[in-house]
């Protein structure tokens, strides 16, 4: 049984049809992205995968579990993390405290026990900082982890949100552009990290502009275009597509 | 019954007219600035004060009233200039706190020249009431309702008519457009201070007849114009407009069928409720974040 | 690594130590304890406003619930004052929690507005159960009583109010610095990354709410026996705003900036008493001149050009 099945899923902003019918089913362990032009609807999937938005109409299942409509604090439960297109970094913390974060749904929340500097809470606060400090390092923000989040430049900040979505211990991650308005050897970079990730176990559903990267890296890809489905394969099938190639990638040859 | 239903309604009217005059003042900065400000009552107990200072002196009427208009306008410029300009862009708690300190120094001001006690003016045309569909008012109360109904005309001409209001509603709409096609929205700023300190000021003018002034009397107008303001949607003219009569009007209602000692709470239980359900005020459309 | 906001603490209760036997004469002690007070309300509220970003304007509301359940259940029906503390306490809180759903989905000025309304109808009905709680004119407040002991001079005053000040900033402390308080501050700086890292953020925001609410309502309270006697003015709108005004001169998101804020304006009315009539105008403008020269308060800025974290 696939990981994720997403059923008829459509979704509409006033008399705006964002996404329509779109079906797909994304394996576990897989790298799967989903591309397409600007306005695709790519982001607008994602939100409605994470519970950001409720969709319209159709089904989304994690495990044969039905999620749809359940808000996003549910789903982080189930093993879901996610990236953001426009960052949303905490700049009112520290950088390691924006990974520690993530851990939020590991961790003791106890307001009174919290106030009253409780010991366990104190041990696993000071695991936790080291545990986040290991995370900074595997995504190569080794000399960040005493900085304050607001000081750190843009390409730091989208490794940041990748160590962040980390420390949640997801079984599936959504990266929602991470190699956006980086140069090309960042780009090269956040490509040998979402490897790295792969390799963990965990499944990366990515999208992405940055074609090479995402025909090398994705074990399948899915292509969207005007909210619709318009194929879905291997990169090697998607290339070949004759939709594709009309709509898509024939408008940048 | 029925008498008794009408005399509510009209004097709800009437001061809700007030009400909806500082609502277009909050609406017009709001608009231009997205900044509350807190000192707008202040032009409405500056108007009133002022109107009574200068009948008071000797001056015609028509003269006091329109000086009692005029300086307030000029007092709203200056708080914008002096004030708001410096702090173009600080956080919302910082803006509100800065129309506070002005709406407090202005309040002082007039307690230190003009004293504590309670001031009245005399009706625009003798004291006879007039009697309408069984209510009796006070001819003042006319005065008010078609100053602002010319008023409001007024306002629709200049934002659907002239340059100078569709620069306003230009910059409202988009502030980085606006300057691209060449707005001066600086301008605009400084322009929407006038305007609705004047507003303010000229509906605290019309009203004293009726309900007296003092130097404090400026904290609950404002603080009801806010909630005026808010009734429709921040930054909806009409929706100020219709904000101001409906909190006048309940209140009114709540004053005389239910308890006249909670009269001043009415405009606030009604803006709960209606936060309550409509979180963006009873006229705005529904949008979505984007992340 | 010792935190430099723990030697703060020691500092702090190393200066409350000292003060009494310091302090001139009778005044000072007494001004003391009422910054303190505040302090602790101040403490309370920057939680709210400066770490989760939820503005109040009406939390002295709440201060109005803990003082007249100090005054009115003890005169009228006889309940033990520790116990009107504790009735006044939990009916805050219950109130806090009641309208945190609803209030908390608004932002910005719309959430200003409501807490606004709140806090302005809890003063009017203050005003007007004249029955219960004398009206405009106020009503006297009996001594609290604790564990047979009678708090009743200045100096038990003193050591009370600075004991509960040093444990309040030893408390927030550890909460901004726990699994509670990171994700507190997480929705301050972004919701949906809090949402989407599983942080029930409308929870959160209720129960930092109820927290400020009960430290407001517990300290409305114990000015209502220290002062004995209260007036609506505890609740007023303007006594909201001079909260919150301590909250942003002190420093947002500063647990220190929130001590020196409440010492600062609660002393300036007193500077400005000399003034003899010009104390509105010079404190309105003070605060102007305030916002423009030091936005982001004053231990923040300082902290900054000291080359330290907040």
């Amino acid at each position: 049984m696939a990981l994720l099945d997403i059923h008829d899923l459509s979704i509409a902003f006033g008399g705006v049809k964002a996404l329509q019918h779109v079906s797909f089913s994304i394996d576990s362990g897989i790298v799967y992205s989903v591309i397409g032009p600007n306005g695709a609807g790519k982001t607008t999937l994602f939100n409605l995968i994470t519970g950001v938005y409720t969709p319209t109409s159709g089904e989304i299942r994690l495990d044969g579990a039905a999620i749809h409509g359940r808000p996003p604090n549910e789903l982080a439960r189930r093993g879901m993390a996610r990236t953001f297109q426009n960052l949303q970094i905490c700049l009112n913390m520290t950088a390691l405290e924006n990974v520690m974060v993530g851990a939020h749904l590991r961790l003791d929340r106890n307001l009174v026990k919290a106030a009253l500097r409780w010991p366990s809470i104190r041990r696993r606060d000071a695991d936790l900082r080291d545990e986040a400090a290991e995370l900074m390092r595997f995504v190569g923000l080794d000399r960040y982890t005493r900085a304050r989040a607001d000081s750190m430049p843009y390409g730091a900040l989208k490794r940041l949100e990748i160590a962040r979505a980390l420390a949640m211990k997801p079984r599936i991650l959504f990266l929602d552009e991470p190699a956006a308005g980086l140069n090309p050897t960042e780009t090269l970079e956040i490509d040998a990290l979402i490897r790295k990730v792969a390799a963990t176990g965990v499944t990366v559903v990515l999208v992405e502009h940055d074609m090479k990267m995402v025909m090398s890296l994705s074990d399948r890809i899915l292509v969207l275009d005007y909210g619709r489905k318009l194929a879905e394969g291997t990169a090697a099938e998607v290339r070949q597509d004759a939709n594709v190639i009309a709509a898509y990638l024939g408008a940048h040859a | 019954m029925l008498t008794e239903f009408f005399q509510y309604l009209f004097s709800g009217i009437t001061v809700g007219a007030t009400y909806a005059m500082a609502a277009l003042g909050f609406t017009l900065i709001y608009n231009a600035s997205n900044v509350i400000n807190f000192a707008q009552g202040e032009f409405i107990m500056l108007g009133g004060m002022l109107a009574v200072l200068f009948t008071q002196a000797g001056l015609p009427l028509p003269v006091a009233v329109l000086l009692a208009v005029v300086v307030p306008t000029l007092v709203g410029v200056l708080v914008e200039k002096s004030v708001i300009e410096p702090v173009k862009g600080a956080d919302t708690v910082n803006i509100i706190i800065i129309t506070i300190g002005a709406s407090l120094v202005i309040r002082g001001l007039v307690q230190v020249t003009l004293g504590k006690n309670a001031r009245a003016l005399p009706a625009f045309s003798g004291e006879a009431p007039v009697t309408l569909l069984g209510a009796v008012l006070p001819s003042q109360s006319l005065w008010v309702i078609g100053v602002t109904a010319l008023v409001v005309a007024g306002l629709w001409f200049f934002f659907n008519r002239t340059m100078g209001g569709k620069a306003m509603l230009a910059t409202a709409i988009n502030r980085t457009a606006a300057q691209l096609v060449g707005i001066n929205t600086a301008w605009v700023l400084t322009l929407s201070f006038a305007l609705s300190a004047g507003l303010g000021a000229l509906g605290g003018v019309l009203v004293t007849p009726i309900t007296l002034t003092a130097y404090d009397a400026g904290i609950m107008l404002g603080l009801k114009g806010f909630v005026a303001a808010v009734v429709g949607g921040l930054g909806n003219g009409m929706g100020a407009l219709v904000g101001g009569l409906l909190v006048g009007v309940l209140e009114a209602m709540g004053a005389g069928y239910l308890s006249s000692a909670y009269k001043d709470a009415v405009p606030f239980v009604l803006i709960l409720l209606i936060l309550f359900f409509m979180p963006r005020g009873l006229f705005s459309a529904k949008t979505t974040e984007r992340v | 690594m010792r935190d430099p906001r723990h030697l703060g603490l020691a500092v702090l209760a190393a200066v409350l130590a000292v003060l009494p036997f310091v302090l001139p004469n009778s005044f000072y002690l007494d001004l003391a304890i009422r910054m303190a007070i505040n302090a602790i309300v101040v403490l309370g509220l920057n939680l709210l406003i400066g770490f989760a970003g939820q503005i109040s304007f009406g939390h002295a509301g709440f201060l109005g619930i803990g003082a007249y359940a100090s005054a009115v259940l003890p005169t009228h029906y006889g309940v033990h004052p520790m116990l009107a503390l504790g009735a006044g306490a939990a009916a805050a809180g219950a109130l806090a929690a009641a309208v945190s759903y609803p209030i908390f989905k608004l932002k910005g000025h719309y959430l200003a507005m409501a807490t606004l309304g709140l806090g302005i109808i809890l003063n009017i009905a203050f005003r007007n159960e004249a029955a219960l709680t004398g009206g405009p004119d106020g009503m006297p407040v009996p001594s609290l009583e604790l564990f047979s002991f009678t708090l009743s001079s200045d100096r038990d005053w003193y050591w009370v109010v600075a004991a509960l000040l040093v444990v309040s900033v030893w408390a927030s402390l550890n909460l901004i610095d726990s699994p509670f308080g990171r994700a507190l501050r997480a929705l301050h700086g972004s919701e949906v990354a809090s949402k989407v890292v599983g942080v029930d953020i409308a929870r959160y925001k209720m129960a930092i709410f109820v927290m400020s609410a009960v430290f407001a309502s517990i300290m409305g309270s114990i000015t209502a026996h220290y002062v004995g006697f209260v007036t609506p003015t505890v609740s007023e709108f303007f006594h909201s705003i001079e909260l919150v005004t301590m909250v942003v001169v002190g420093g947002m998101a500063s647990v220190f900036g929130s001590l020196v804020g409440a010492v600062l304006l609660t002393a300036l009315p007193q500077i400005l008493a000399t003034f003899e009539g010009w104390e509105t105008v010079a404190f309105g403008a003070i605060l102007i001149l305030f916002m423009i020269v030091l936005p982001r308060g004053l231990v923040p800025t300082l902290a900054a050009r000291l080359g330290k974290g907040g």
